[in-house]
């Protein structure tokens, strides 16, 4: 049987990696992919409590936070489009107008 | 003996992909990592009794996430050669305090689990993982499902709108 520890230390080494991706790339699909990634490790601690905890609320939140991840990442990228359509770059050091 | 194994083999594959997706100058590369990473996460839902939440995964964020952005990568036009500056000037800053956040979090001390619900491995094995989140779902939670549902419809409506091309008269 695995430890919950386990589970938990992998979950919160993934949202970690995710945030150092988020803090040390500057390009804008990049960020997107890491917010994606911190998404995910804090699904796999929810699944995990979901499991040892015999309570099923875990996984109905990883449910929504499924659909609103992939409704973020709709809008997201849509404004990513029309930024970079405007703006000709996808680096966010460059993108420091507030008037397109 | 063997799930620690197994459990192993997907912590080390998971956490060396997510590694090299943050890593990649090249933006593809960093996709199809992500694709791998979402398979073995999928792995490991089922490795905890959670099939549909395995199967979710795979669909709709290996299935139609990433889709999408490999289809706004291409609508970009980067061109992988142009890519000039991939990190950040600060970035060791940006690593000492990820490292450091890291750090906090896994030597938190230890806490104390809370009362166990009713949802054990047999109960959910014979009303299968499925039918047994439709239970929860539709009864219990079934405003939050619809709120869910809205929040696709506007997802859906606010990315159609901003994205179309305006035809210039």
């Amino acid at each position: 049987m695995v430890p919950l520890d386990w589970y938990l230390m992998l979950g919160s080494i993934v949202f970690c990696i995710g945030m150092i991706g988020f803090m040390i790339r500057r390009n804008i699909i990049m960020m997107f992919l890491s917010v994606e990634l911190m998404l995910n490790g804090v699904n796999i601690s929810l699944v995990a409590f979901s499991h040892y905890l015999q309570d099923l609320r875990g996984q109905i939140l990883v449910f929504f936070i499924i659909a609103v991840a992939a409704s973020e990442a709709a809008i997201g990228l849509a404004i990513v489009i029309l930024i970079t359509r405007n703006k000709n770059t996808i680096f966010i050091d460059e993108i420091n107008e507030l008037r397109g | 003996m063997i799930n620690k194994i197994f459990f192993l083999y997907f912590a080390v594959a998971i956490v060396t992909l997510s590694l090299v997706i943050i890593t990649r100058k090249s933006l593809v590369h960093s996709v199809i990592s992500m694709l791998a990473l979402f398979f073995h996460i999928a792995g490991l839902y089922l490795f905890l009794n959670s099939e549909f939440l395995a199967l979710v995964q795979i669909i709709v964020y290996a299935g139609a996430i990433l889709v999408l952005f490999l289809f706004v990568i291409m609508l970009l036009n980067i061109r992988e050669d142009e890519l000039k500056e991939q990190y950040a000037s600060l970035w060791p800053l940006g690593v000492s305090i990820g490292v450091v956040f890291m750090i906090a979090l896994l030597r938190m001390p230890a806490f104390i689990l809370g009362s166990k619900g009713v949802w054990d491995i047999k109960a959910v094995t014979e009303a299968t993982n499925t039918g047994a989140i439709g239970q929860i779902l539709y009864t219990e939670y079934l405003l939050p499902f619809e709120v869910a549902s809205i929040i696709l419809l506007i997802a859906i409506i606010g990315a159609m709108v901003l994205a179309k091309k305006r035809f210039v008269k």
